[in-house]
């Protein structure tokens, strides 16, 4: 894309977050994207673009009484919705549509009228190579890597459980966080196990919620009631639906490829990052992300981690709102990051870190199926 | 492992072989005739370079432990146990359980020697898993 060429101009999440009963998915949606409308002075007539992952985007124009010239309802996971920031983005400057809603809901808990995952049912690749060896859902599959991992750079699980630890001192900072009272390495060895090596504590949140997003022109952006949150650089690519053929797992493919496509396009150099979010499904990812988007060596994130640069006061503040460990995870938690990564460009977030003028939020689908970065500057073209 | 729930995969035209090598006691991997790489899960194309002259092939059956969780997300009766990807001697990886020996850390190191066995999972479906190798 044409680095800050399009903005974020509307922002929300939805009005309640975490145990959400009285709302189904499509409230989720609409919920979020009502606060968003409103966020960026809109209505739905303005919007003539429109994006969502689980719902289609046919039930979201609908419901909201749009009728868009551009529908996009790419799914791969939790990073959808940075694809379709990318995608929406391309759609703008095509001139295919000018104003793009881009929707998330899900009943992730309460499961009110909820979508549930895609398959293939018994003769997918899954069904037939993956699912007969007991597999329950995502904590018995994305966890799998992280031995390799650890055994390849000899790193202490203490580095993998710090990540946590880390986490909840984000989320203690924010009054939306679903988990805030600070807890240590003992607290997150003594939660459940849920697979080995990974406690509960390691394992992301399962809570209700969605968040909207709608962007336009930069041009146009300069009208709008609130500051405008430039796109900068944007990257996304896949891998494969199944975990056990990752080509190696120590480091995603698809992480490398997506970061590496948005930094270029952004023509920034890691020192200009001023915050991060990486998708955190379960506590091994921030380590992945930080590696394979190089801001550290081989090895050396949990390190990096362990020494609180990602914490409040470090040099790289990383999942400011808690992450999917803390703050909330509704099952395609992406939005949230993105969502995150506006308020602290836009310098409205709970826990805000001084001065952030370019923040990335970087996203995984499926179980390293997927990934989409995007970077977000608050200066003017 | 315990009995796991009725649940069963289904062969595709691409796969049919592979299960049917399984229920005969055999692995079953494909080897592209063009590039000669190995690969897995079955298709009836190489991977790598696009080709469609494949062979398939049977596995020596020797593979290392590549990665594993002991799973506690159990269904009634199941006492946790591994899910594992295993490295096959011919390269290809795969998910699997690794039985004949206790689920614990101690027990499942990384990079030990296995070998693959044969576990019958219904009628039509029989499982390839592995087990610690004999030295």
């Amino acid at each position: 894309m044409k680095s800050k060429s399009i903005a974020i101009v509307g922002a929300a999440e939805t009005t309640k977050l975490g145990v959400i009963p009285d709302m189904s998915e499509i409230m989720l949606h609409a919920d979020a994207a009502l606060n968003a409308l409103a966020d960026a002075g809109l209505k739905p007539s303005d919007i003539d673009g429109v994006a969502t992952a689980g719902l289609w985007p046919t039930d979201l124009a609908y419901y909201l009484g749009i009728t868009p010239t551009w529908a996009d309802g790419t799914l791969v996971g939790g990073c959808s919705f940075m694809l379709h920031v990318r995608h929406a983005a391309a759609a703008i400057n095509e001139g295919l549509c000018n104003t793009v809603l881009i929707t998330h809901g899900e009943s992730g808990r309460s499961r009110i009228g909820a979508a549930g995952f895609p398959g293939g049912g018994r003769q997918s690749l899954l069904a037939q190579f993956e699912q007969p060896y007991g597999i329950m859902g995502p904590t018995t599959m994305f966890t799998i890597p992280a031995l390799r991992y650890l055994k390849k750079y000899n790193v202490h699980l203490d580095k993998l459980a710090n990540v946590a630890v880390v986490q909840r001192e984000w989320a203690a900072k924010n009054p939306r966080a679903t988990n805030r009272e600070l807890i240590t390495l003992k607290d997150v060895y003594e939660s459940r196990m849920i697979a080995w090596p990974f406690t509960k504590l390691m394992c992301c949140l399962v809570t209700d919620g969605g968040g909207a997003l709608i962007l336009t022109t930069a041009e146009r952006a300069k009208d709008m009631p609130q500051k405008p949150v430039y796109i900068v650089g944007t990257g996304e690519s896949v891998e494969t639906p199944l975990v056990s053929q990752m080509e190696d797992f120590t480091t995603s493919k698809a992480f490398r490829v997506s970061g590496k496509k948005a930094f270029e396009e952004a023509g920034i150099t890691h020192a200009d990052v001023d915050h991060l979010m990486i998708y955190d499904a379960f506590a091994h990812l921030p380590i992945y992300g930080l590696e394979d988007l190089g801001f550290c060596q081989r090895g050396e994130g949990g390190d990096f981690i362990w020494e609180r640069n990602t914490a409040p006061g470090g040099k790289l503040p990383v999942n400011t709102n808690g992450g999917g460990l803390s703050y909330m995870h509704s099952g395609m938690y992406g939005m949230y990051a993105l969502q995150e990564s506006v308020r602290q460009v836009r310098g409205t977030a709970a826990a805000q870190v001084p001065n952030v003028k370019l923040s990335i939020a970087h996203g995984v689908g499926g179980m390293f199926a997927a990934s989409g970065t995007i970077i977000m500057s608050n200066e003017a073209p | 492992m315990s009995k796991q729930p009725k649940f069963s995969p289904a062969p595709t035209p691409e796969t049919q072989h592979y299960w049917d090598g399984t229920k005969r006691g055999e692995l079953l991997i494909q080897q592209c005739d063009a590039c000669a790489s190995y690969y897995f899960p079955p298709r009836p194309f190489c991977p790598k370079c696009a080709s469609r002259k494949v062979s398939v092939k049977k596995s020596s059956g020797k593979a290392f432990l590549y990665s594993y969780v002991i799973s506690h997300q159990l269904r009634a009766g199941q006492e946790p146990f591994a899910i594992a990807v295993v490295e096959l001697e011919e390269g290809p990886r795969m998910m699997t359980n690794i039985i004949g020996c206790p689920q614990t850390p101690e027990a499942l190191q990384l990079d030990m020697a296995l070998e693959v066995t044969f576990e019958e999972w219904d009628e039509n479906i029989t499982l390839p898993k592995f087990k610690p190798a004999k030295s």
